[in-house]
């Protein structure tokens, strides 16, 4: 055996690389305060190695990207772990890096010959915050891309190389492929390099001159093996439990979001996003450039500039110059008020941005929404349709659920109401001109029609000039003074008239009551009930002054309706206000067909397992 | 390394300390690199593509006297994280082997994956990569050629009397056997 190890030391110089990196002599033993560089090391460790296996599933373009890690966090085996790992670490990282560096202001760490170890620390502390900004944007998630939009438009409006620097980075004159390819080049490739290189340097330096040991020295000097790894080996397990309680947090609290790290819904550069923070460990920066304005401006920089590049340069170099600094007594105590001041600042900042937010409920609502988008998403993504080529932005796009509520807020609910709301849940201030289509064609939509207490309500022609029409009139008048036989015919009527519009959510009970139905269509047509004296229904009736009745509510009927009510099928010139919205171009076709399909509750649905 | 004022190392090792520092050193590191390792062997999870069949070509379009003919065949599929109805999954050499009947071969080559052409002078099928070559019925046409079995043929389903269905699939190359990949 000996000579076998002998040999390989021959050839390997094992036992002197054992040697060095275990034997090294802990000035007053081993300690829990010495912890803090390994757990780094340890972070950075994991980063490369989840990292990695994250690289072998992604796929950096626009059209790639989302879905790419989409199916890590959702189809691929243990995904959400890996990938909940790499983001919690990257977070746990920042918090242990501030300790790091207060630890070493506090002692002192920074003093000859440490100083320009102190600059390689500093630079890693740089090359990690650019790490997270850089990976926060590769998943291309609504989250992701706005926060990082905002981020690169700073950079814009560094003086004279702004403009140029950010197109550089961004690959061109907007988000795209090349941002993508850019970002993860950095985040993967020219980062993560100029790490090891720094680190292997910080590490190589720090052995050096070893360990700043803390006085007074309670125990004689120990080697670093076993008591320090030991200890140290334990503060890694500590940040791993840490991490894993972060990625396993839903399923602990039955918080009801995915486990592991978050995934908004698509980028789509036309869409919204007023939830888009930049992560935790960056709010500071966004609180702090709140209080500047980019329409004033000082010694010909704007205010801007001087909240977004020149303080936060300023600091740095203040910081870089700590070492410096700290060789006179006041110096030192003045880096150490500085540092605890800077992390105060850091600390209230984030705080005024967290209760500012939590405060608001807009934000709260957009918070709601891209929760709702992301889950959204996620089912049409599992739909036997799957995720298309273009990308599952379409997904979202072409989705009657997601897309209806806000096509009817902005184009039908000055007029219209969904469930007494604008559609998408807001409460209206004004009173409604024009009907509740909230079930619209249903059965007992079309009862609350044929009402004669509710047919001249707010809920349906109370608002319009329909309210001292002809229908109205008819109902409140005839309908109310129908027999008991003829108010069983106008149940059958209304089931018919429901049955026209083939709605997904009564295709049981329309199957169900085909003979009810049957009958219904029979008095529908017939002269008792009165009906085609002004509609026309399944046989063409030029004399028709009141809307088709044939396919009523179906998907046909609901589109020609909305893109042009006026149209002689409809309210030929007896329409009320109601605007043309195909046939002027108002909307195009697919945002009237979402519409329609929205009122018409025809989305889809992942069945029952 | 400066020369330290090392310790004496101890005469006897702190044995327990020790093995509780490798044993919880092991676990804080396995446990990123077993979670990456999992995902990275996903695929072999995964169970490969039932296809039905599929209407590749109608048999007017085939020549009576039995020359083969490639075509596309255009199927839906599943690229990881993709779902797509109708694109080009592959192809297959279709020939008719009398009036209501068609032979359908896979047009790779069962040696190691190459696209075969056919070659209408020599009435054969000839692989342009390792010189693999195939008689009219698909057999070994030479002894010396590379490919361990004949090209792979394929389920095949008249149906309506022109419509030439394909149950298309690939096989594992390099292997004796047609084993479905």
């Amino acid at each position: 055996m000996d000579r076998l190890l002998n040999w390989r030391d021959r050839r390997t110089v094992y036992r002197r690389i054992i040697e060095y990196a275990l034997y090294e002599n802990i000035p007053g033993g081993a300690r829990w305060r010495y912890i803090w560089g390994s757990t780094l090391v340890f972070c950075l460790s994991v980063q490369f190695i989840t990292g990695l296996f994250l690289w072998m599933s992604y796929s950096p373009s626009s059209q790639t990207a989302w879905e790419s890690v989409y199916y890590i966090q959702n189809e691929m085996t243990c995904g959400w772990l890996l990938r909940g790992i790499h983001h919690f670490t990257a977070s746990v990282m920042n918090v242990l890096l501030v300790l790091h560096l207060m630890q070493v202001v506090i002692d002192g760490a920074y003093k000859a010959p440490r100083e320009i170890n102190f600059w390689l620390g500093l630079g890693l502390l740089l090359l990690v915050l650019a790490l997270s900004l850089t990976g926060y944007l590769l998943p291309w998630d609504q989250k992701g891309y706005w926060a990082t939009k905002v981020a690169t438009n700073i950079m814009a409006i560094a003086p004279v190389v702004g403009p140029a620097l950010q197109r550089l980075v961004i690959g061109g004159a907007d988000y795209g492929h090349h941002t993508l390819t850019r970002f993860f080049a950095l985040h993967a490739g020219v980062l993560p390099a100029c790490v090891v290189v720094l680190l292997v340097w910080h590490i190589f330096l720090f052995r050096r001159h070893g360990i700043t040991a803390k006085d007074p020295k309670r125990r004689p000097d120990e080697y670093f093996w076993p008591d320090q790894v030991l200890n140290d080996a334990v503060a890694c397990l500590a940040v791993l439990a840490a991490v894993l309680f972060l990625v396993l947090r839903p399923w602990l609290f039955h918080t009801g979001e995915d486990l592991g790290a978050e995934l908004a819904a698509p980028a789509d550069p036309s869409e919204t996003y007023s939830a888009a923070r930049p992560e935790w460990y960056f709010l500071f920066l966004y609180e702090f450039l709140k209080y500047f304005r980019a329409s004033h401006s000082l010694l010909g920089l704007s205010h801007e500039v001087w909240g977004a590049i020149v303080i936060p340069g300023v600091i740095m170099g203040i910081i870089f110059l700590m070492p410096i600094i700290g060789r006179w007594k006041l110096g030192h105590r003045f880096n150490v008020g500085l540092s605890f001041s800077l992390l105060g600042g850091v600390i209230l900042l984030t705080y005024l941005a967290v209760t500012e937010d939590k405060r608001k409920p807009a934000f709260k609502a957009a918070v709601e929404e891209a929760r709702r988008n992301a889950h959204r998403v996620k089912v049409l993504a599992e739909s036997p349709s799957g995720i298309p080529r273009e990308g599952a932005v379409t997904l979202l796009r072409n989705d009657p659920l997601t897309q209806g509520p806000k096509l009817f807020a902005k184009n039908c609910a000055s007029c219209h109401r969904y469930d007494g709301r604008d559609g998408t849940g807001r409460q209206l201030q004004d009173p409604p001109e024009a009907s509740d289509l909230n079930g619209f064609a249903s059965r007992e939509w079309l009862a609350g029609l044929l009402d004669p207490e509710r047919i001249d309500s707010p809920h349906y022609f109370g608002g319009t000039k329909f309210k001292e029409g002809k229908m109205v009139k008819f109902v409140k008048k005839d309908v109310a003074g129908f027999s008991l036989e003829q108010k069983e015919q106008l149940k059958k009527v209304i089931a018919a008239l429901s049955a026209e519009a083939e709605l997904k959510s009564r295709r049981k009970l329309d199957q169900r009551d085909a003979a009810l139905i049957a009958e219904g269509r029979t008095l529908i047509a017939s002269e008792a009930m009165r009906c085609t004296e002004c509609h026309q229904f399944h046989k063409p009736d030029e004399d028709a002054t009141a809307p088709d009745l044939t396919g009523y509510g179906s998907r046909d009927w609901l589109i020609d309706f909305i893109s042009n009510p006026a149209h002689a099928r409809f309210y030929s010139k007896r329409n009320d206000r109601m605007p043309a919205f195909g046939q002027d171009k108002v909307l195009d076709d697919q945002a009237i067909g979402l519409i329609a399909d929205w009122l018409r509750g025809d989305w889809y649905e992942p069945s029952p397992p | 390394m400066e020369t330290h004022d090392v310790p004496q190392q101890p005469a006897r090792r702190n044995f327990i300390k020790k093995t509780c520092a490798v044993f919880v050193g092991a676990v804080t590191g396995l446990v990123p690199a077993i979670s990456g390792l999992i995902v990275f062997l996903d695929p072999l999870r995964r169970k490969s593509q039932d296809s039905d069949a599929v209407l590749v070509a109608s048999l007017s379009s085939l020549p009576a006297d039995g020359v083969p003919r490639k075509f596309s065949v255009i199927a839906s599929h599943t690229d990881a994280w993709n779902r797509m109805p109708r694109v080009p999954v592959g192809a297959v050499y279709l020939r008719r082997i009398g009036d209501e009947q068609v032979q359908a071969f896979n047009v790779i080559c069962p040696h190691a994956g190459c696209f075969v052409d056919y070659d209408l002078s020599k009435k054969s099928y000839h692989c342009p990569c390792h010189n693999s070559s195939f008689a009219l019925d698909g057999r070994i046409a030479d002894p010396k050629s590379p490919s361990p079995r004949g090209l792979d043929e394929l389920d095949v389903d008249l149906r309506n009397g022109n419509e030439i269905w394909v149950k298309f699939q690939n096989f594992r190359a390099g292997d004796k056997e047609k084993i479905p990949a």
